[in-house]
């Protein structure tokens, strides 16, 4: 990127400033620290130059935003041509008092749902199944039958806005309730846009809400990406998550290799199946998560933009759009501190000041009450006016990836692309993403790393402010959200009502058809459809498919 | 005391469970119980159960006591997991695949930490075993903690000896053999639906051969599926035979004997053991003694006569 | 010979955020506990038989759900109702404020929340439990 002669020019300035300025000023005055240390624990230089990304070429390895290999940005006018989509993750009780929260976060200028689950839904269990007890709506809002879905939904123009919902093991299910409400309103499939997580990988490795084996659940994933290219094209089928990795403790690097690798686990379940790669990847999401090493994050979604399109060309890809990586990003709920609330206000802004000079597609902004309890409306608003402060007043948006070019971040970039690499040369040592997961790969590098923060937190090497340091006293007050006490009940009388008044024989017999699909092999989304036409339950439906395809038991690693 | 013995006697889970602790902590209430519960052991079958880690052990055993749970039988389990040799702290975490078992109250899991014995075995285990036997269990499956190296001590506490492979282990066979592979009085082959299932059934044939001598038995060789109870009943069939092949005979009272002896060896090493460190006055000794050594004013062969001329006085 | 304390670390419910109750495992582990880890989605019934088969000093519940007022309570009458009241027990999770007297009350002696240092809990372990 820099004439030869200039660098070695560079290079030799660089010593005598090092010589010269540098460490005499360092042994007048010692550095705060001997090391200086990223979240991945790579060590961070006192300065990068031109030196450091020498050796790139502009066209090939940066180039132009809305071009190959897409690591400035997916479109060429970024935020100027539009704004992220603001998302907030929500729900909580009864269908009935998300479906008011929802309202709310519209009527405040909102652009997009995400809808959170409770346990027992993301089990695939309905409220009144025993392992329920305790935890009905705690969570997320009990989504236990189409009815439910319906009243999610009421009032609310399911063709106009997108809806992202958080569903893994379950999500071919949830999404047919989806889908059925907006049949059943007449809208038509096509006009329906969203996003399911269905990223049953990542359960394994972090999450862990995983109900089958990964063989038939890597089969219902490529049944949801078929279905969805042929019937629902404006869905993105699945959002390949790294936040739940992070969240389980793992480093950026870690977030960054594991999830592209499930990526193109994912992509090459589809091909072996037959699917053209140009139909199904254009519906790929990801899902990132945004956490307190600011540069390292930018620098860790760049990366991601460029790896997934090197690899996808490798793969045979070819329309832009499955070139290009598309992603949500969620502010960090793990740096969230009970201690001294109001400071995750500050936490939030800044990690989504990262994911905006990272060109995310859609962003979450936590509340600021998370570590203690669900969020009240008042956290929400905060958390979304932080979004709109970032786009509409700080002036980020005005230019395309404006840190493009810092020694510094292009020079992390690569080297968090390198790291990646190495991790996935690990990964297919075993054979594959299932191979790892069943030996406990991924969940034992997270580990170490979990328990190494925790370690060097503990010893004063980290800090997180106002629990390692700058402690105090305090009398918290923060209005916690209140819930309707008599939420269980209304929603267990509706399952009942529902079981006592559906045409039973047609609900069985949708059963009975969806049993045949899954032993077989055809697809099993337009039977899943039937199942929850016919009114079948979440638990009824899921239940057939616990019972052909076996549920997982995971490997102990610490 | 011998009130907690005669619960233990009666099956009581709490009982067993505080009779077990004390043995592990070698404690003298310990003994007085012990000395009751000896005469009503030597009932269960004992299947000592080993392989390399990864190889689903625990799930095999899950699955395993399922099966006698439906034959009538009731079991308990011994899972044994290495200690920290620098805490001393142990994480116990083979239950995690039996938990579906844990409220049936006809199975009894107990984990355990090494706590500093080699061979893959912890020093309370004969007590545990006799406790679990005496306490009206028909199996005592022990679960060695499986981390590769010699766990030929199974051998010597066990009525049958199950070892646990898997395919895609070639390498290992080879390098395991020396120790683990003659110990075998059943071999399970588990995960048989890998690749390279083929070739580990044979390799384990072609070893089994070598190891077998002219015109004796062959080692049976089960293949199984734990994950999914496949051969589950074949296996626990060919555990059962070979207990009945053994009854009676020679070597299975020689075996007996051999339990009992290393049982005995084991109480006597920690009662010395208890006698020269837990003691006062024998502890001060030492240290001076080791002192002395340090200084090369003695040697640590004289150092041990003069201790044990003491202790056996 | 050296009594250990032995704890039982158990998720009850839902939630399979295991992150916490990992660390906290290794960490007592680290402090020379014997460390029983029940691994996920336990009932009270089932923790409740583990901690009576493991004969455990201490049970450190986690949950990240939300669930803990039904889940820590139904195991501390549990554990009343099979005589064990005597073993200590202690839970982690988010947790609010108004929440903690009634799970003391109810017989949960510590509740620790985000933020809680490893060597607090190994210290309330260590004088609590009992002799």
């Amino acid at each position: 990127m820099f004439d030869r002669k200039a660098l070695k020019e560079l290079e030799k300035r660089r010593k005598e400033w090092e010589n010269s300025n540098y460490i005499p000023l360092k042994e007048r005055n010692p550095e705060i620290r001997e090391e200086f240390e990223n979240l991945s624990w790579t060590r961070i230089a006192p300065l990068y130059t031109p030196m450091d990304i020498g050796d790139k070429d502009y066209l090939k390895d940066i180039s132009f935003p809305g071009e190959y290999p897409y690591l400035r940005g997916i479109h060429s006018t970024m935020y100027r041509g539009k704004i992220w989509t603001m998302r907030q993750f929500a729900g909580f009780g009864t269908a009935e008092e998300t479906n008011e929260r929802y309202k709310y976060l519209l009527a405040h200028g909102e652009t997009g749902l995400s809808v959170a689950f409770d346990y027992p839904t993301l089990y695939g269990y309905d409220t009144d199944h025993p392992l329920a007890r305790g935890e009905f709506g705690k969570c997320g809002v009990a989504i236990s039958s189409l009815r439910d879905m319906e009243i999610l939904f009421k009032d609310i123009p399911v063709d106009r806005i997108t809806t992202s919902m958080t569903i893994n093991g379950p999500a071919p299910v949830v999404w047919a309730f989806y889908i059925a409400n907006a049949d059943n309103q007449g809208i038509p499939r096509t006009k329906l846009g969203g996003t399911i997580q269905n990223d049953v990988l990542k359960e394994y490795i972090a999450q862990k809400s995983f109900i089958f084996p990964p063989a038939p659940s890597m089969r219902l994933t490529v049944d949801t990406f078929e279905f969805g290219y042929k019937e629902v094209p404006r869905w993105n089928t699945i959002s390949i998550s790294g936040y739940h990795i992070r969240e389980a403790g793992s480093t950026a690097v870690q977030e960054l290799a594991f999830t592209l690798a499930d990526g193109f686990a994912y992509v090459k379940a589809a091909m072996e199946r037959g699917l053209e790669i140009d139909r199904f990847a254009p519906r790929l999401s990801f899902f990132f998560n945004a956490h307190n090493d600011f540069f390292e994050e930018i620098a860790k979604y760049r990366a991601a933009r460029r790896i997934w399109a090197r690899g996808m060309k490798e793969l045979g890809a070819k329309k832009p759009r499955s070139l290009f990586m598309r992603f949500h990003t969620q502010t960090a709920g793990v740096s969230l501190t009970a201690q001294q609330p109001e400071i995750n206000i500050v936490r939030v802004a800044i990690q989504a000041l990262a994911a905006v000079l990272g060109g995310t597609q859609s962003l979450h902004t936590n509340s600021m009450d998370e570590a203690l309890a669900l969020p009240s409306e008042k956290a929400v608003r905060i958390a979304l006016r932080t979004q709109q402060i970032i786009a509409e007043e700080t002036g980020v948006t005005s230019t395309v990836d404006p840190l493009g070019g810092s020694y510094y971040l292009e020079w992390l970039t690569d080297r968090m692309e390198e790291e990646a690499m190495r991790y996935f040369d690990r990964i297919e040592q075993f054979g594959g993403v299932i191979p790892a997961i069943e030996k406990g790969f991924f969940q034992r590098e997270i580990a170490e790393a979990s328990y190494r923060f925790q370690r060097e937190l503990e010893e004063g090497k980290r800090t997180m402010v106002g629990v390692n340091k700058y402690v105090m006293e305090e009398n918290l007050d923060i209005p916690l959200l209140e819930m309707d006490r008599k939420g269980e009940e209304i929603q267990l009388n509706r399952l009942k009502k529902l079981r006592a008044e559906r045409d039973q024989t047609k609900a069985d017999r949708a059963l009975e058809r969806l049993r045949r699909a899954a032993e077989g092999d055809e697809n099993t989304m337009p039977y899943i459809l039937d199942c929850v036409h016919a009114y079948n339950t979440l638990g009824e439906t899921c239940g057939v498919l616990r019972e052909v395809f076996g549920e997982y038991k995971e490997p102990l690693i610490f | 005391m011998k009130d907690l013995a005669q619960r233990v006697m009666k099956g009581d889970p709490r009982a067993i469970a505080r009779m077990i602790t004390l043995a592990e902590n070698a404690s003298p209430e310990a003994r007085e119980c012990m000395k009751v519960l000896h005469s009503r052991s030597g009932n269960a079958h004992v299947i000592g159960i080993t392989g390399v880690m990864g190889a689903g052990k625990s799930t095999l055993i899950s699955e395993l006591a399922r099966e006698y749970r439906k034959r009538g039988k009731r079991v308990g389990i011994i899972a044994i997991d290495p200690t920290s040799p620098f805490s001393g702290g142990a994480l116990l975490g083979d239950r995690i695949r039996m938990m579906e078992l844990a409220t049936d109250p006809d199975i009894f899991i107990r984990s355990m930490g090494t706590r500093g014995m080699l061979g893959g075995l912890t020093g309370a285990v004969y007590d545990v075993v006799e406790i679990l036997d005496a306490s009206g269990k028909d199996i005592v499956i022990v679960e060695t903690v499986g981390v590769g190296q010699a766990e030929v001590d199974v051998i010597k506490i066990a009525d049958t000896t199950l070892v646990v492979l898997v395919p895609g282990l070639g390498d290992s066979i080879q390098s395991i053999k020396a120790g683990i592979m003659e110990i075998a009085d059943v071999y399970a082959v588990n995960k048989a639906d890998r690749p390279g299932f083929e070739r580990t059934m044979a390799e384990i044939e072609s070893l089994v051969e070598l190891i077998a001598d002219r015109g004796e038995e062959r080692t049976p060789i089960i293949p199984v599926i734990a994950k999914e109870g496949k051969g589950i009943p074949e296996l626990a069939d060919t555990i059962d035979a070979h207990r009945k092949k053994m009854e009676g005979t020679k070597e299975f009272t020689l075996h007996r004997r051999r339990r009992y002896e290393a049982e005995l060896v084991e109480i006597i090493r920690k009662r010395l053991m208890k006698m020269i460190f837990d003691e006062d006055v024998f502890r001060d000794r030492v240290e001076d003694l080791i002192d002395m050594i340090m200084r090369k004013k003695k040697d640590p062969y004289s150092a041990a006569d003069e201790i044990l001329s003491q202790v056996l006085k | 010979m050296e009594r250990k304390i032995r704890v039982l670390v158990a998720k009850p419910g839902l939630d399979g955020h295991d992150r916490g109750a990992k660390v906290v495992a290794r960490a007592l582990r680290d402090a020379g506990m014997e460390v029983i880890y029940t691994g996920l989605h336990q009932t009270a019934e089932m923790v409740v038989q583990t901690a009576i088969q493991e004969d455990v000093d201490v049970i450190g519940l986690s949950l990240l759900s939300g669930a803990h007022m039904t889940l820590f309570t139904d195991i501390a009458e549990l554990l009343k109702e099979r005589g064990m009241g005597d073993v200590l027990v202690v839970g982690g999770g988010i947790i609010p404020e108004e929440d903690v007297p009634r799970l003391k009350e109810s017989g949960i002696k510590g509740i620790f929340g985000p933020g809680t240092s490893m060597d607090e809990i190994i210290t309330f372990i260590k004088e609590n439990v009992k002799g």
